[in-house]
């Protein structure tokens, strides 16, 4: 599936990135928990959070994760998007649930990790 | 090929922390290190600098790089590691709530550090602070 695809999936708004839609993923995982998510060794993986923070950027840009989608209307700030475009991550809002987010990506075809 | 860098890491200061393993991430990648292996240093390196962030006072950071491993280098000054053993079993941890609301404090940082390394040891002493020593091997 490529980003772009994502973002449309759940009617959401790509905030930093946008020339990197076009780019293919495989996997996605859902958490609120950055200590979870360092122990992931999949790559091509998409990262859906409700953690907007600066720190769900770091998490991403240390394990090679090329895009995260803040679900549940968290939105990105300043710092978050100054991070993003440093990293090169794409950012995504979207206003549903995790549950709901993740429920229509994988329908859709995205695997998750595990 | 042998460098040396330096960092030194504010306890509390959540928003910088990982800036250290940012620039370490692109110095490596400008070396042209293997992803796979990058993405083992960072990770640990993070972990710790997360770790001296929300545990610790104040640390330093010493990277070595040489053509055959990364070495780490995490030293603070902190309250310490009472029971060493206990802190690297996979959900222990004393992390307060402002450090659980950042996204962490799920006792899994040091055994992923361990899992992301080659060679590691911690040292710890109580009242004094804590040391990590971390190495990766570039060729496998
Ligand atoms: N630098 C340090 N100084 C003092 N105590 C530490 C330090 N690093 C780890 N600890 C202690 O060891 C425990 C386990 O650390 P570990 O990194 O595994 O988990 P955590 O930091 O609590 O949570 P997570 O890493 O999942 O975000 C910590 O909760 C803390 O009690
Ligand atoms: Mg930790």
């Amino acid at each position: 599936m490529k980003l772009k695809d994502v973002a449309e999936i759940l009617k959401g708004k790509v905030v930093c990135g946008s020339e990197q839609i076009e780019k293919e993923v495989e996997f996605a995982f859902s958490s609120d928990l950055m200590s979870d998510v360092l122990t992931l060794q999949k790559d091509n993986v998409i990262l859906l959070t409700g953690l907007a923070n600066v720190q769900a950027l770091r998490t991403a840009e240390m394990s090679d994760i090329s895009c995260i989608v803040f679900v549940r209307n968290k939105k990105v700030n300043e710092d978050m998007l100054k991070l993003g475009k440093e990293s090169g991550i794409v950012l995504i809002e979207c206003s549903c649930s995790m549950f709901k987010a993740s429920g229509m990506l994988f329908s859709n075809g995205l695997k998750p990790i595990f | 090929m042998a460098m040396h860098f330096e960092y030194k890491i504010e306890g509390g200061d959540f928003t910088r922390a990982g800036n250290a393993s940012s620039q370490v991430k692109r110095t490596l990648k400008q070396l042209n290190v293997d992803p796979k292996v990058i993405k083992r240093v960072v990770v640990a390196l993070y972990e710790g600098e997360v770790n001296i962030v929300a545990h610790a006072y104040h640390g330093e950071i010493h990277i070595d790089i040489d053509t055959e491993k990364i070495k780490l280098a995490l030293i603070d000054q902190g309250p310490g590691i009472p029971n060493i053993e206990q802190a690297m079993e996979m959900g222990f941890s004393t992390a307060t709530p402002e450090v659980r609301e950042m996204g962490f404090g799920a006792g899994m940082g040091l055994p992923n550090i361990k899992k992301n390394s080659d060679k590691f040891r911690i040292e710890s002493e109580v009242g004094v602070g804590t040391k990590l020593y971390i190495e990766v091997y570039i060729n496998q």
